[in-house]
C-alpha cells in the first residue's frame, strides 16, 4: 500500500516536470524542470533499493548535467529570453506515431513474462557495483573510460582551436 | 514498516533539525563570523544589542522578517522566488547525515544512510542549481555573471571534493557516515592523519564549494555588487544567507566527521567533542576568510584542475596501494 502510493507521486512528480519539459516556451524553465523529473528518477531507484545509483543519479543528472544544459543554455548568445515554439503543424502525426509507440511497449510489457531471479537484494549494493565493474564487467568499464578519455580530449582540442 | 509513523517522524526530525541549523548555524554563526571578522581586524564587531552584542543577528533576523519582499519587473517570478527555497533546502539536507555523537549507545543521527557520503556529496552539489536559477531569473547582469561564476566553479570543485571522499571512503570500506566514524579508533586512528592529503583537498574544495574567501567570486561585493542575490530582499534573501551558513556548517561537521573522528574523544561527552571539533574547523574557515584576498577566476580554476585533482587521483592510487599490498 505505502509502496504504491509512494510509487504513484515519484511517477506523478516524474511525468508532470517532464511535459513542461516538452511544453514550456522558456527554453531555461525546460532545463530547470528536468531537475524534479530527475529527482522523481531518483526515488524510483530507492523504492528498488539501489541506493548507490540513486546517489549517482542526483549527483551527476540532478547537479552537473542540468547545470552543464543551463549553462550552455546561458553562455549562447540570444539563448535566454527568446521564446520558442516546441511544436509546429505536424503536432497529429506526431501524437499518432507517439501513440502507436505507446501501445505498442505496453502491449510487449503486458506480453512478457518477467522472470523473478533468484536470490536477495545485497544490503549494500555500492561493494557489489564495484566489485562487478571491475572483474567480470572490467572489459565494458575501460572501454567507457577510454571513450570519456577520447571524448574529454577532443572537447580541449575544439576549445583550444580559437586561439 | 509503518508509514503513518515513519513520515512523521521525517516531518518531526526535519523540523527540529532545521530549526536547530537555522539557530546555531545561521544565527551564531553570522554572529561568530562578524566577531571574529572583528577581531582579526583590531575592532570590537557588534556590540550595542543584547550583552557583547549577543542578541544583534537576532534582531537582523527579526528585521529582514518584516521587510517587503521584491520582485523586480523584469524577473522571472516563479523561478525568481523558488531558488532560495532550493539553496535552503538542499544546504539544510546534507544534515541528515552528519552523527552528532552518542547518547547512551545509540548514534544521533537522522538517518545512518549506507550512501551517507554520496547523498551528502550530492546534496552539496544541489546548491549549484539554485543559485544559476537565482541569478538568471533575477535579470540583472551582475546576477547572471555571478551565477554564471558560482556554477562552473561549484562544478569544478565538486570534482576533488569527490576524490577526497572517495579516499576515504577507501580506507573505512563504507560510506556510510557512522561507519567511517566508528572505523578511526583512537587519536591517531583519525583520518587527518592516515589521509592527510585527503583532509586538504576536502578542506579546499569545501571553502571553494560553500563560495567563502579566497573562492567568494560568484558574490565579490566589489565587482558584482553582491552576486546572484543582488536582487533579493527581505526573508528571500535571509534564505540564501541561512543555505550558505547551513552548508558551511555542513561541510564543518563533514570534515569532523569524516577526519578528525567524529564525537570521539576523552573525557568530554560525545556531543561536546562533535561541536567543539565542528567550531575548530568553523573558526578555520571564518580565519581564512578574514585574512586572504579573493582569488582571480582563472587561478580559481587552475588550482581546482591542475593541482586539486591530479592530487586526489595520485593519492587514490597511493591509498589504494597502501589499502591493498
Amino acid at each position: 500500500m505505502g509502496t504504491l502510493a509512494a510509487f504513484l507521486i515519484l511517477s506523478a512528480v516524474t511525468l508532470i516536470p517532464a511535459v513542461v519539459v516538452v511544453t514550456s516556451k522558456n527554453i531555461v524553465r525546460s532545463a530547470l524542470a528536468l531537475i524534479p523529473t530527475f529527482l522523481g528518477i531518483t526515488g524510483l531507484y530507492v523504492l528498488l533499493r539501489a541506493e548507490f545509483v540513486a546517489g549517482i543519479q542526483v549527483l551527476i543528472y540532478a547537479g552537473a548535467i542540468t547545470v552543464l544544459i543551463l549553462f550552455v543554455i546561458m553562455l549562447t548568445e540570444g539563448g535566454t529570453g527568446i521564446r520558442i515554439r516546441q511544436v509546429n503543424e505536424q503536432v497529429p502525426v506526431g501524437a499518432l506515431a507517439s501513440a502507436a509507440l505507446a501501445a505498442l511497449l505496453i502491449w510487449v510489457f503486458l506480453r512478457t513474462p518477467w522472470p523473478k531471479g533468484p536470490g536477495t537484494i545485497p544490503e549494500y549494493t555500492a561493494t557489489q557495483i564495484g566489485t562487478t565493474l571491475l572483474s567480470s564487467m572490467v572489459l565494458v568499464f575501460e572501454v567507457t573510460s577510454l571513450v570519456l578519455l577520447v571524448s574529454l580530449i577532443g572537447a580541449i582540442i575544439i576549445a583550444r582551436r580559437e586561439r | 514498516m509503518n508509514w503513518g509513523s515513519e513520515i512523521a517522524k521525517a516531518v518531526l526530525a526535519a523540523v527540529g533539525m532545521f530549526t536547530f541549523l537555522a539557530i546555531v548555524a545561521a544565527m551564531f554563526g553570522v554572529l561568530l563570523e562578524r566577531k571574529i571578522g572583528g577581531w582579526i581586524q583590531s575592532r570590537l564587531g557588534p556590540k550595542h544589542v543584547g550583552p557583547q552584542g549577543l542578541l544583534q543577528t537576532l534582531a537582523d533576523t527579526l528585521k529582514l522578517l518584516q521587510k517587503e519582499h521584491v520582485t523586480p519587473r523584469a524577473a522571472d517570478a516563479l523561478v525568481f522566488n523558488t531558488a532560495p527555497l532550493v539553496v535552503a533546502t538542499a544546504g539544510l539536507m546534507g544534515w541528515l547525515v552528519i552523527p552528532f555523537g552518542t547518547l547512551g549507545g545509540a548514534v544521533l543521527v537522522v538517518r545512518d544512510l549506507n550512501i551517507g557520503i554520496l547523498f551528502f556529496a550530492a546534496m552539496a552539489s544541489m546548491t549549484v542549481i539554485g543559485i544559476l536559477a537565482g541569478g538568471w531569473a533575477s535579470n540583472n547582469k551582475y546576477s547572471l555573471l555571478g551565477a554564471l561564476r558560482s556554477a562552473s566553479q561549484m562544478i569544478s570543485y565538486e570534482l576533488p571534493l569527490g576524490m577526497a571522499l572517495v579516499a576515504v571512503a577507501m580506507e573505512a570500506g563504507t560510506l556510510s557516515t557512522v561507519g567511517i566514524v566508528r572505523a578511526q579508533d583512537g587519536w591517531m586512528g583519525s583520518f587527518i592523519f592516515r589521509q592527510f592529503p585527503a583532509f586538504v583537498i576536502f578542506l579546499v574544495a569545501a571553502t571553494a564549494e560553500v563560495n567563502r574567501v579566497p573562492f567568494d567570486l560568484p558574490e565579490a561585493e566589489s565587482e558584482l555588487v553582491a552576486g546572484y542575490f543582488s536582487e533579493y530582499s527581505g526573508m528571500r534573501f535571509s534564505l540564501f544567507m541561512l543555505g550558505e551558513y547551513a552548508e558551511m556548517f555542513a561541510m564543518a561537521a563533514m570534515t569532523t566527521t569524516l577526519f578528525l573522528g567524529g564525537w570521539k574523544g576523552p573525557l568530554l561527552p560525545p556531543l561536546v567533542w562533535f561541536f567543539l571539533k565542528m567550531y575548530l574547523v568553523v573558526f578555520f574557515m571564518m580565519w581564512v576568510r578574514w585574512t586572504f584576498p579573493r582569488f582571480r577566476l582563472d587561478q580559481l580554476l587552475n588550482l581546482c584542475w591542475k593541482i586539486l585533482l591530479p592530487a586526489g587521483l595520485i593519492w587514490i592510487l597511493v591509498s589504494g596501494y597502501r589499502i591493498t599490498f
